[in-house]
């Protein structure tokens, strides 16, 4: 009896009751383990993407005395995020914001190709409850065992497992808050101090925090994370379409179900049996207990277990693999109506628009880091009061000049006013050479705020507003940086 | 975990209905988890406690206090003086360190610009401007005339014992009223005598002799032979271009009729010596003053 089927009988049983509840309690799934080409690959994937995520704020990454040597590092106090050789300034979060919009539409590219590959293999959720899933396999043993236990006693043994498991579980939830804390600060100074117990709190508390979310999610909330708590399911519902590749029960072959012996007893009467011998091992092996052969359907993470499990049995009953498998809706129905299925069509509007709109979206990124200048300046003129009269005549606007130094060493700007003849720029607090040129000194990967006066004499003098502009130039390199402001002189 | 009623089973789905229809459009049941309605259950529960311990019910006359006593007044006091003992180790170097100390460190002089900067907006704009900007009879700050001494020394003093204030050390500086001195024709002479001091315009009955004698006799005592003022006595210059109250013929000759006698409140008392000292050092800084490193 299928899942579906399951469901029908058990609501037809509360229809007689003239009530079905409004809440359900969540059902205790039991994955069964299996192998095979994806549960293979899964693991592969398992290993490499913790092993990224917990190895990644040991790397270094020379960038000279000024700046640390984190190659990943978040640095919240001094406001800077590194990322290998990119370094990236509060003012410019626009990047995270072009690095969400490639990656949601990275999703869409996905999604329009070969359904749910985020969900299935590369999700966190995924992969923590993968690793907590095995533990409880090891520990507990597989499906079966595991059912039998849960409806048992606690008997010692029992007691000893749990314990077993859950101390196993809190200590990867704990090295999950242990890891993330590591991007925000220097790695192995951090571990000697988590290590003496003289960590700053606030590190404590992150890894409280994670540790708690880790364990809870991956431990106990599982497949519920994905079908309520999740947004993405219900996007790609929306965005997934009939030519796109997902994990797929091919009703036409399976359809009608029949045992090995029935589907014999069937066909020698000359009556249509499908492939589907309903062993269920689909259904078994899903990590969110779904069955793949009512079709796809949100629950689904399409993590291709279901494609292990069939495979092998239709390997052991003689029969062809790949009764569930990749496919595209179109093609299942193609066949279902006798048509000859289509080839799979990667390329279709859909994927060229995601395809196209990514380059685009990270042509503008790529052209804004590697022009991305390490001067900057702005400007801000003094509102109150506007202009000052000083003794002699003259005119005398202020502004706040802040200078932005991204290069990775201290730097000496040149600092002048051009547009304007005449003149006067005074800046306290700055070095001024023979020539009369103002220098001012900028720490490196610093910016400055100083206080710039800008002089016009009463002879030359014009009424109203005059434009300007006021320029930071690195001698050594030649670079410059420019801002735009105004000159403003009484009307009269 | 009430359950609706309903007697229908989706032919197509399969699944129950929760009874309600539109339009002939039946809503499946599909339950919610438990733990769901748990959260509310929680949510619940955590309310009626934060009405508890926190102020919560707005009565007549203020409100349910909370068991806990908080306030948000008092939230603020912990947080100001939080910071306040965050600063104190660069307050307690900026309360030791002389002028010149500041002005040569430059980490001790940007602390004291801020604390200046705030500190003026809170005390000293409503007269001078937010900006130092100054109005009539209020100086402007931002400019480079200094009516008792652009130094950081004489800026204190100012601030610390004000003009023709309470304080017993306060400066004192009043411009006498003439009406009772000289006649009408004296006056208007010695106006227009200032006016040409500052480079301005005269009127053609304007006598630069007389006014010149008239000056000497009656003016240059405090604002000097040439009229460059005297910051000793806080006599203004009055051969430059800025004019506190008035350049015009008619503010000029209010001046010399009626005298004036503008005055600043001490602030020795009022506030603490260092932020008198901080509030010294932003002020200079806004008239530009070259005395920065």
């Amino acid at each position: 009896m299928s899942v579906k089927q399951e469901q029908l009988r058990e609501a037809a049983l509360e229809a007689e009751g003239l009530s079905s509840p409004l809440y359900a309690s969540r059902k205790e799934i039991y994955p069964q383990s299996v192998d095979g080409y994806f549960r293979r690959m899964k693991w592969a994937i398992l290993v490499v993407t913790l092993g990224i995520y917990y190895l990644l704020p040991f790397v270094r990454w020379d960038r000279g005395p000024y700046a640390p040597d984190q190659a990943v590092l978040v640095d919240l106090a001094n406001r800077r995020f590194y990322f290998f050789f990119i370094e990236i300034w509060p003012q410019e979060i626009y990047y995270l914001t072009g690095l969400l919009i490639l990656a949601s539409l990275a999703l869409f590219l996905m999604n329009a190709i070969a359904g749910r590959i985020w969900c299935g293999y590369l999700c966190p959720q995924t992969i923590w409850t993968d690793l907590f899933l095995a533990i409880e396999r090891v520990i507990e043993g597989d499906r079966r065992e595991r059912m039998l236990k849960h409806r048992s006693k606690w008997t010692a043994s029992r007691i000893r497992d749990a314990l077993a498991k859950h101390t196993i579980w809190l200590m990867i939830a704990w090295w999950t808050g242990g890891a993330w804390v590591l991007y925000f600060t220097d790695a192995p100074t951090l571990v000697m101090q988590l290590v003496t117990f003289t960590a700053p709190y606030i590190a404590y508390v992150w890894i409280g925090i994670l540790t708690v979310t880790t364990y809870f999610f991956a431990g106990y909330m599982r497949e519920q994370v994905c079908t309520y708590m999740c947004p993405w399911p219900r996007i790609q519902a929306a965005l997934t379409d009939e030519h796109a590749l997902n994990v797929t029960y091919r009703y036409d072959r399976g359809e009608p179900r029949a045992s090995v012996k029935q589907a014999e007893t069937l066909r020698e009467q000359g009556k249509p049996a499908g492939d589907c011998v309903e062993c269920n091992q689909c259904f078994n092996v899903c990590p969110t207990g779904v069955d793949i052969r009512d079709g796809l359907q949100i629950d689904c993470i399409q993590c291709g277990l279901c494609i292990d499990a069939c495979d092998n049995v239709m390997t052991k009953i003689g029969r062809t693999t790949g009764l569930i498998g990749y496919d595209t809706d179109i093609n299942v129905q193609r066949r279902q109506s006798g048509l000859e299925a289509l080839n799979v069509r990667i390329v279709r509007p859909r994927t060229l628009l995601y395809a196209a709109v990514i380059a685009i979206v990270g042509s503008i990124m790529l052209y804004a880091l590697v022009t991305r200048s390490p001067i900057e300046i702005s400007v801000l003129h003094d509102r109150n009061p506007v202009y000052v009269r000083l003794s002699d005549g003259s005119i005398r606007n202020a502004y706040t000049l802040r200078l932005l130094n991204k290069e990775l060493q201290p730097t000496r700007f040149h600092v002048h006013v051009s547009g304007l003849p005449g003149a006067q720029l005074d800046i306290a607090g700055t070095k001024i050479d023979e020539q009369g040129r103002i220098f001012i000194d900028v720490g490196a990967d610093q910016s400055r705020e100083v206080r710039a006066l800008i002089t016009m004499k009463r002879d030359e003098l014009t009424p109203g507003r005059r434009d300007l502009r006021i320029v930071a130039s690195n001698p050594e390199t030649g670079r410059a940086a420019m801002a735009k402001n105004l000159f403003i002189a009484p009307e009269k | 975990m009430s359950g609706a009623p309903h007697e229908d089973i989706d032919a197509h789905s399969g699944t129950a209905t929760t009874g309600h229809e539109w339009d002939g459009i039946r809503e499946l049941n599909t339950p919610l988890p438990k733990w769901w309605l748990y959260i509310l259950y929680a949510t619940i529960v955590w309310a009626i406690g934060y009405i508890i311990v926190y102020p919560a019910i707005p009565l007549i006359s203020g409100h349910t206090p909370g068991i806990a006593g908080w306030t948000s007044r008092g939230a603020v006091t912990q947080e100001l003086a939080q910071l306040t003992q965050q600063r104190a180790p660069m307050t307690s170097a900026l309360e030791k360190a002389s002028f010149s100390e500041i002005t040569k460190d430059e980490r001790m002089r940007t602390f004291a610009l801020a604390q200046g900067r705030a500190a003026f907006g809170d005390n000293c704009a409503p007269c001078h401007g937010a900006g130092g900007g100054g109005a009539f009879s209020f100086p402007n700050l931002n400019d480079d005339d200094w009516i008792w001494g652009g130094s950081l020394e004489a800026i204190q003093q100012t601030i610390q014992y004000g003009i023709r204030s309470t304080h017993p050390d306060t400066r004192v500086g009043i411009m006498p009223a003439f009406a009772q001195i000289l006649n009408t024709k004296e006056i208007d002479q010695l106006a227009n005598h200032v006016r040409a001091l500052g480079g301005l315009t005269t009127e053609k009955t304007y006598e630069k002799a007389l006014g010149s004698k008239l000056f000497g006799e009656q003016c240059a005592a405090c604002h000097g032979d040439e009229g460059k003022g005297n910051i000793e006595l806080g006599a203004p210059n009055l051969a430059d271009s800025i004019w506190l109250f008035g350049s015009d013929k008619a503010s000029i000759l209010q001046t010399l009729a009626r005298g004036r006698a503008s005055m600043m409140p001490a602030w020795n008392g009022r506030l603490d010596d260092t932020t008198i000292k901080a509030l010294s050092v932003y002020v200079q800084s806004l008239g530009g003053v070259k005395t920065a490193p």
